[in-house]
């Protein structure tokens, strides 16, 4: 059962005390929230199965098709700032044909699993954050409880695969699009042809950026549903708790996708 | 069916159940009314281990429910269909698949037999031809109906309901209390109904229990509870005119 006791307790006496339970609390929901990461992934082989596939599909589309428009813009956009800065800093040293590889490689490694994993967090994570929340207050999610039907295969599930697979894909879009936005720049501010930017951009490239750049895109998918799905199962007290639950879905997923990539980079990038 | 053995709960420093002590038969239509947030859906939360006793045990049949885990609580619960005092339906479904939910999720039926059995759970609470509405555009009352509906479809052996009439109007609420009586009468369902209507409480319990204070301040058949000298449940059956048992005989036309 996901429906937990809520838990009471007593003012604080003293700061050393609301650390402590603050500390141990943290690791309480540290733990809780891996755990139904785990439970929801060993549920992951019923995706196709008659009574998930529908929610599947939908949450999919949800997350792949919906977003779309942010992305793009956002993507556009990155690459054009990137080219920007970049291209006028190098133009000084009359390097700016180099604008190809800057760009395409800051994308692929790093801007874009990035920009796309705080789009994705800002829009669908606290999507799911307020939705479970609702359902939790409402008690929605102790009704599945107690027809056994577990929310995380349920209602946890879907999201994770439609995150797991649409993350990555997203990047690649995202890649795509800033890139193209980096070489729009290019050719209109800082006179360099499309040709030589592309050219320039897919000669230092490697595979490895580019399957870098994907896996950290699938991590800051599990991190965002982990969240999302963690703060709206525990949310309490109502339409407060519901937003309390959707903000600190946000925060804490924007945390772990700079932490979490900045090590990433470290263990391939040595 | 279901027994409380000296159960204690509390939140904080509210204490909402004393060492509470009661069983409920099989067969039995047990009704629990009291004032508002004494603790009524607590004491429905314990028998479905949505809440766990501090100190004490819940059984439901020879399984102690508030020990139980994995299977065992599966089993358990399986034998339960729950009403939420807030209905508790999904929001992206429609009124039909809220209530063919629990059949399609959890056992391997023909899609027609699951739609059937849901038309015709619809049909019991007075909702025909709604089942392609969602929940956001039907009312209050509508609603429950369909939370009803959606417990009774997997044709449990024990049903709880909070407030099942609560916000209805009086044909309706008439017509929720023949179909818990008829459930009980026909299937020899145990029902647990926790309810603020003393007229429905009376017509349809077996046994009335008035909580207060973390105790069954009242616990007897209707005839003893009209006749209680308690002065909560005085006080009560004052507050909704009733001085007899006639009295809700005559409302009902019994
Ligand atoms: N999750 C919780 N956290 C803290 N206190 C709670 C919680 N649930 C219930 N309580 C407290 O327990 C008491 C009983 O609540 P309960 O919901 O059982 O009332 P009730 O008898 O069902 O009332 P109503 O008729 O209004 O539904 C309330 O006073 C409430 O403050
Ligand atoms: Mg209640």
């Amino acid at each position: 059962m996901i429906t937990r006791e809520p838990q009471i307790f007593d003012e604080p006496t003293n700061v050393f005390q609301t650390a402590g339970r603050r500390l141990i609390l943290a690791c309480q929901g540290t733990g809780r929230a891996l755990m139904m990461l785990l439970g929801a992934a060993v549920q992951t082989p019923f995706m196709f199965s008659r009574k998930n596939r529908q929610d599947v599909s939908q949450q999919l589309y949800q997350v792949g098709i919906k977003s779309l428009g942010v992305v793009s813009v956002v993507a556009l956009f990155t690459g054009m700032i990137l080219a920007l800065q970049v291209g006028l800093e190098l133009r000084r040293y009359g390097q700016e044909t180099n604008i190809g590889m800057l760009v395409c490689i800051s994308m692929l490694r790093e801007m874009g699993p990035f920009m796309t994993g705080l789009v994705i967090a800002a829009s669908v994570g606290s999507a799911i954050a307020a939705q479970m929340g609702t359902m939790t207050v409402g008690e929605e999610i102790a009704a599945l409880d107690v027809m056994s039907i577990n929310p995380l295969r349920y209602l946890m599930m879907p999201r994770l695969v439609a995150l797991a697979i649409m993350m990555p894909l997203l990047t690649v879009y995202t890649n795509l699009l800033g890139i193209l936005g980096g070489a729009m720049v290019g050719a209109s501010q800082l006179g360099i042809s499309w040709e030589a930017y592309f050219d320039n951009a897919f000669r230092y490239a490697e595979n490895k950026d580019l399957y870098v750049g994907l896996f950290k895109a699938f991590l800051f998918g599990l991190i965002i549903v982990t969240v999302a799905c963690y703060q709206g199962f525990t949310a309490s007290e109502g339409a407060v708790g519901v937003g309390r639950a959707t903000r600190r879905t946000v925060i804490v997923s924007f945390l772990l996708i700079l932490i979490v990539g900045y090590f990433v980079t470290r263990l391939f990038y040595q | 069916m279901i027994r409380f053995e000296q159960v204690s709960k509390r939140f904080g420093a509210k204490v909402v159940l004393r060492e509470i002590d009661y069983e409920i038969h099989r067969g039995e239509t047990f009704v629990i009314v009291g004032t508002s947030g004494v603790g009524k859906s607590v004491s429905l939360r314990h028998m479905i281990r949505l809440l766990t006793p501090d100190s004490g045990r819940v059984w439901v049949g020879d399984d102690c429910v508030s020990e139980a885990s994995g299977k065992q609580l599966e089993r358990i619960l399986g034998r339960f269909g729950v009403l939420f005092q807030g209905a508790a339906l999904l929001q992206w479904l429609n009124v039909e698949d809220n209530v063919c939910l629990p059949l399609r999720q959890t056992m391997n039926l023909p899609d027609e037999e699951v739609r059937a059995r849901a038309t015709e759970k619809l049909a019991l609470v007075g909702l025909e031809g709604v089942g392609d509405k969602m929940p956001a555009d039907i009312s209050g009352g509508m609603r429950k109906r369909v939370g009803l509906a959606r417990a009774i479809v997997t044709q449990p052996e024990i049903i709880l309901y909070d407030e099942p009439t609560s916000g209805l109007d009086p044909v309706i609420s008439r017509q929720i209390d023949l179909l818990i009586d008829s459930l009980r009468k026909q299937l020899q369902v145990t029902s647990v109904v926790v309810t603020h209507d003393l007229y429905s409480a009376l017509s349809i319990g077996t046994r009335v229990a008035m909580l207060h204070d973390g105790q069954f301040a009242v616990c007897a058949s209707p005839e003893e509870f009209v006749a209680s000298e308690h002065p909560v449940v005085r006080d009560f059956l004052q507050a909704q005119g009733i001085a007899h048992l006639d009295d809700v005989r005559k409302a009902f036309g019994k």
